[in-house]
């Protein structure tokens, strides 16, 4: 008898709790959009701030009623796929999201990645915002792809014409990792630093991505004594390791990057070693930002236990497709009506203090409209933070 | 040159130190631990946690990590491998089984500290500095000798104590030792958690030089593998000798190669390639295992 009864309370309880599944998830219709990127492996602290970030906006929009495009409110779910940096799985992840019926996806955070979903993407009516650099993802014939962040093309020449008026920079070194990324971006950064007049020292020190300790990596470098040393496409986890590597071999000059980096790392890997090191990052320090920013950075550490400067860059993918959705709601479903969308579309940045504003831009570099206008903000580390060194804008 | 040698010493004493719980697990058990490398990090953050977060001292920190990676080694051993050793005839039974806690452990790695790099502060300040000819940051000297020294108490260990010579009895012939009276069950245990201690001691160590990320796992194993395969599977002296000659191989190729691209890791596999197509069982490894 007890066992029957205990039998019949677990029943209803069962039953109440999938009805109150059910009333939370109708109460509003869902919207998906889809994250394929890395978040296992060295390289996934790229990833996961992608991932947690669109997670903790995702969790706000729900909590204060949803999304409104259109007439309808909807509740944002995130659909995550880890593709392991391997773009065998970044496909896979792809067709995932196409089986699910998402037209709008974040990633994937590398070049191979994004240059192999591009096919998938296409076919299935797929708007992506890879964090990729290779200039054919975004130029003609190729649609779907819009860059989610400034490309190093882009920060490296403001850079390095600053550090020059600035610091009176006259020599340079770059280091890479032996990758695809950081290579494309060495080899971007050394033909914009020849450009620019800057003697370039030596351009052909790489190191393995698992490498652990750089000091027999950067022992070559450091003979040439460069006034410059740029981490070409150098990852949060390696950053540090460098830094201090270089700063106990003697080096004096300065230390740059052109990807974003995480201050608590920087502190806990190289202290006050770090100092001075340049790195291009986002809209979270007190300068620049805005209130809702605050509030992003507030809820994200109280959601995942401790927030990533890097989500400075990766907290705007998701907003620029509510905001462009928000703009043309036809375009939840048709991507063309987004690509047309996309070239007039404007709206206020939430994320930066100042009439800052979220629109499209790529003309200059790509010829048509396939970049988010972030803002370039180049920053230096000093004692534990970032402090803003300058701010510009790309097209 | 100064530099190139002191770059090797410091090298190889730290992957002798990470090859030689491997080759101890592979000698005692004949299983292939993939989960070494992961076992090397969770070392690495334990020691993070308590010397980095917690303020505890490094020695106990560095204590706490090779007592946590003991037991967690001696768990996986009794309720995994044993298991499964003693249930499967194949011996790719163990290596999928290493393949998946390697996975698991990952996944709780990053669940428990997060994705990020970690660094702790530095043991020692100063960079020691012989006329610009040999630079070396006094910590590194510092581990270096600690390495060296946990080398030699654990060489003494295997060869002075009774649980090491059981060890190495179990090593040489299961099927004798228990003859003569080895508790093969309870050894292999004690093998295996001395195995992963040592991982730990290592990622404690190489915590305060290199930091620590979840990432760092799959490649140290792989590293591992590698100077097992030139000393010879399941040879102590092996995996140092092994470790010795991979970091001094690093170090060489990094200096003299680093005008031609990162080819010194090309070369290495080039050459072990062609080293155990003359002698596939290893500088010390015998030919029939």
């Amino acid at each position: 008898m007890q066992r029957r009864a205990l039998m019949k309370a677990a029943m209803i309880a069962m039953s109440m709790t999938a009805l109150q599944t059910t009333t939370a998830l109708a109460e509003n219709p869902v919207l998906k959009i889809g994250f394929v990127g890395v978040t296992s492996g060295p390289a996934a602290s790229w990833g996961i701030s992608n991932q947690r970030s669109m997670e903790t906006r995702a969790a706000w929009i729900n909590e204060t009623g949803g999304y409104k495009i259109g007439d309808t409110t909807y509740d944002i779910e995130i659909v995550s796929f880890d593709d392991q940096k391997d773009p065998k799985r970044a496909i896979a992840g792809m067709e995932k999201m196409a089986q699910e019926g998402i037209h709008y996806v974040v990633g994937p955070n590398v070049d191979d990645g994004a240059a192999a979903v591009r096919p998938v993407a296409e076919a299935n009516g797929i708007m992506y915002f890879p964090y990729a650099f290779p200039k054919s993802l975004y130029t003609k014939p190729a649609s779907n792809a819009i860059l989610g962040m400034v490309a190093n093309y882009q920060s490296g020449p403001a850079i390095y014409k600053y550090l020059m008026k600035e610091k009176g920079v006259k020599t340079v070194a770059f280091i890479a990792a032996n990758e695809s990324d950081p290579l494309s971006q060495r080899d971007s950064g050394v033909a914009a630093a020849k450009a620019l007049g800057l003697d370039v020292v030596s351009d052909n020190v790489t190191y393995q991505v698992d490498t652990t300790d750089f000091t027999p990596v950067l022992t070559p470098i450091m003979r040439e004594r460069p006034d410059l040393l740029v981490l070409s496409g150098v990852s949060p986890a390696n950053a540090p390791q460098l830094i201090r590597s270089a700063r106990e071999l003697g080096f004096q000059g300065v230390i740059s990057t052109e990807t974003a980096q995480d201050a608590g790392v920087l502190t806990e890997g190289a202290g006050d070693l770090a100092n001075g090191f340049i790195s291009v990052g986002g809209a979270s320090t007190p300068e620049l930002a805005s209130p809702m920013m605050i509030e992003f950075v507030d809820r994200y550490t109280k959601m995942f236990g401790e927030y990533n400067d890097e989500s400075n860059t990766k907290v705007y993918a998701l907003e620029y497709i509510l905001e462009t959705l928000k703009a043309d709601p036809a375009a939840i479903t048709d991507v063309t009506a987004f690509q047309t969308t996309m070239d007039r579309f404007e709206a206020p940045n939430p994320y930066m203090k100042g009439d800052a504003k979220l629109r499209y831009v790529g003309m200059s570099s790509f010829g048509q409209r396939r970049q988010v206008a972030v803002p370039l903000v180049v920053n230096v580390f000093q004692d534990g933070a970032f402090e803003t060194l300058f701010v510009a804008e790309v097209d | 040159m100064e530099q190139i040698l002191a770059n090797g010493v410091y090298l190889g004493s730290q992957y002798a130190m990470i090859a030689l719980g491997l080759t101890l697990i592979f000698a005692l058990m004949n299983v292939l631990n993939f989960a070494h490398g992961q076992m090397y990090v969770i070392g690495g953050f334990v020691t993070y946690t308590f010397y980095g977060q917690l303020g505890v001292p490094f020695v106990l920190a560095l204590l706490m990590s090779c007592i946590s990676l003991a037991i967690l080694g001696a768990l996986i051993e009794k309720f995994l491998f044993a298991p499964v050793i003693k249930g499967s005839k194949r011996e790719e039974s163990t290596m999928l089984l290493a393949a998946g806690i390697a996975f698991l452990l990952d996944a709780l790695i990053l669940l428990i500290f997060g994705e990020k790099q970690r660094g702790v502060p530095k043991i020692i300040d100063g960079v020691f500095n012989w006329d610009f000819r040999v630079i070396m940051p006094y910590d590194r000297i510092l581990i270096c000798v600690l390495a060296i020294l946990s080398i030699i108490c654990f060489i003494c260990f295997m060869q002075y104590s009774k649980t090491g010579r059981a060890l190495r009895a179990l090593a040489q012939d299961r099927t004798a030792a228990q003859l003569m009276g080895v508790n093969v069950d309870r050894y292999s245990m004690i093998g295996f958690a001395l195995g992963a201690m040592l991982a730990g001691l290592v990622g404690g160590l190489l915590v305060t030089i290199t930091g620590i990320n979840l990432g760092m796992g799959g490649p140290t194993s792989i590293k591992a593998f590698m100077m097992v395969m030139i000393g010879g599977a399941g040879v102590i002296s092996g995996a140092i000798a092994g470790g010795i000659i991979l970091g001094f191989m690093e170090a060489i190729g990094l200096a003299v190669l680093s005008q031609y691209g990162d080819i010194t890791y090309l070369l290495i596999f080039v050459s072990l390639m062609i080293f155990l197509a003359i002698r596939p069982q290893g500088l010390m490894g015998k030919p029939w295992g």
